[in-house]
């Protein structure tokens, strides 16, 4: 059985994400990309009166928008999800000196576990989005079931949501372009340990006592 | 997990759940106030303001075909036939001839922006209807567009409210062809999508003949006060 740390491996790397939380990353991301483009037409286009196709342009919006949840859930359920569960578990639970550490704004030293505060805020934020977008969307594709005060509120939380949502994934691509190799473990999935050494001590540290408990 | 033996366990607490529920709760604040508050700041700001905020009072602008219809003036024509007893074609100076009807109204749609204070100015439907004599049997209206692609429709009784106009100016000016100009049909107590742009005939007829947007689950009956409570898109028509 292989351990998330291969210590036979002359270098020496460490297991990030798995192929599920990979995969599902990808997909989520596809997802999104899907609806920003189509969001901006549909945004945009209406106010200033651009004319397009409008009508394909909604419906792959509500289709895709109501797929978003999936890459993660089927990501979270089944014996494939093992990991995922365990690093949503991670993004849960906060040690007081994380804590500190975000209420210092970063200025305060920290021994990170496997994600930092920051990463963590993304993930949490990012988690909240889908739920937020899915229900106001829902709102105003079923909207009959809504006062029209509701439809107002649920348009005003979608819009400006959505410009939010922009703005962290810029932030998120900004992050991932200036630190190459914690980009290049989306793609391959492993991490060099003097990478994790420096940006995930805590976490080195976790998976060394771990394989000294299952490799004698 | 602090199962490492060299280190001592940890304290924690949940605060990815507290954050994640804390935002699904903002989310939820801002569905039941956004209206509010987006009324309060375009009020605060002037409604002539309004369409500076970035997500304030600005009217969005749906077509269903790749172009806008283009019609001039000049070459723009009203059909109205079907059911009545003296069908006419109408020039754009026929129109102006009649009396006119101003109404400044919010304009609202159905799935949640408005628009304050849009100023309408064109002829009452009751009196086109009534100028060519509507017969026996015409209990519907159907509306059609030049842009070939969405039709609209109205009982013969909700036609001849006073709030419904057959419009050729729009906030002082004449409607631009993004608004559905030179003219479009303007349904006041009903939301936007009844408000048919670039109006072209007018068919008295005997049956209901839904259009686009009905045929895609919007109802007929689309009072903005809800006053039908009737949800059924084919049916019940007051």
């Amino acid at each position: 059985m292989s351990t998330a740390l291969d210590t036979t491996s002359a270098t020496m790397r460490v297991l990030r994400f798995d192929r599920v939380q990979r995969a599902a990353h990808w997909v989520n991301a596809l997802l999104f990309a899907v609806l920003i483009a189509t969001a901006i037409p549909l945004y945009f286009g209406s106010f200033f009166g651009v004319v397009l196709a409008r009508h394909p342009v909604e419906q792959l919006h509500l289709w895709v928008g109501i797929a978003l949840p999936l890459p993660i859930i089927v990501s979270l359920v089944g014996p494939w999800g093992r990991q995922m569960r365990a690093d949503v578990k991670r993004f849960n639970l906060w040690t007081r000196e994380e804590i500190a550490w975000m209420r210092s704004a970063g200025r305060r030293p920290l021994v990170a576990e496997k994600f930092n505060p920051g990463q963590k805020l993304n993930a949490i934020f990012i988690a909240a989005s889908i739920l937020i977008m899915l229900v106001t969307g829902s709102m105003l594709k079923w909207f009959r079931f809504f006062s029209v005060s509701l439809r107002e509120g649920a348009t005003f939380v979608h819009d400006s949501l959505a410009a939010v949502i922009v703005v962290v994934i810029i932030g998120h691509l900004f992050m991932a372009l200036t630190h190459r190799e914690s980009l290049g473990s989306i793609f391959k999935g492993t991490v060099s340990e003097k990478w994790a050494g420096t940006y995930a001590p805590a976490w080195l540290s976790e998976l060394r006592g771990r394989s000294e408990e299952t490799t004698p | 997990m602090s199962d490492s033996p060299q280190r001592a366990p940890r304290t924690t607490s949940p605060v990815g759940r507290r954050v994640f529920l804390g935002l699904a709760a903002l989310g939820a604040v801002g569905v039941a106030v956004g209206g509010q508050v987006q009324n309060f700041l375009s009020n605060a700001v002037g409604s002539g303001f309004g369409g500076a905020l970035p997500f304030g009072d600005r009217f969005r602008i749906y077509s269903l075909t790749n172009t806008y219809p283009k019609i001039s003036h000049s070459a723009f024509r009203l059909e109205v036939s079907g059911l009545v007893e003296r069908p006419m074609t109408l020039t754009f100076d026929d129109l102006r001839a009649m009396p006119a009807t101003t109404l400044t109204k919010t304009f609202q749609c159905v799935t949640g922006w408005k628009v304050p204070d849009v100023e309408w100015r064109g002829v009452q439907l009751s009196h086109i209807l009534e100028t060519v004599g509507v017969k026996p049997g015409g209990d519907y209206i159907t509306f059609e567009s030049y842009d070939g692609a969405d039709r609209e429709t109205l009982t013969i009784a909700q036609a001849h409210l006073p709030d419904v106009i057959v419009a050729y100016e729009m906030l002082g000016a004449p409607i631009t062809r993004d608004h559905g100009g030179p003219v479009r049909l303007y349904v006041a107590p009903m939301f936007g999508y009844k408000s048919l742009k670039w109006l072209s005939a007018i068919r008295v007829v005997t049956e209901l003949d839904p259009g686009f947007w009905e045929q895609n689950g919007y109802p007929v009956n689309a009072w903005v006060d809800g006053s039908t409570g009737n949800t059924n898109p084919r049916f019940g028509l007051d």
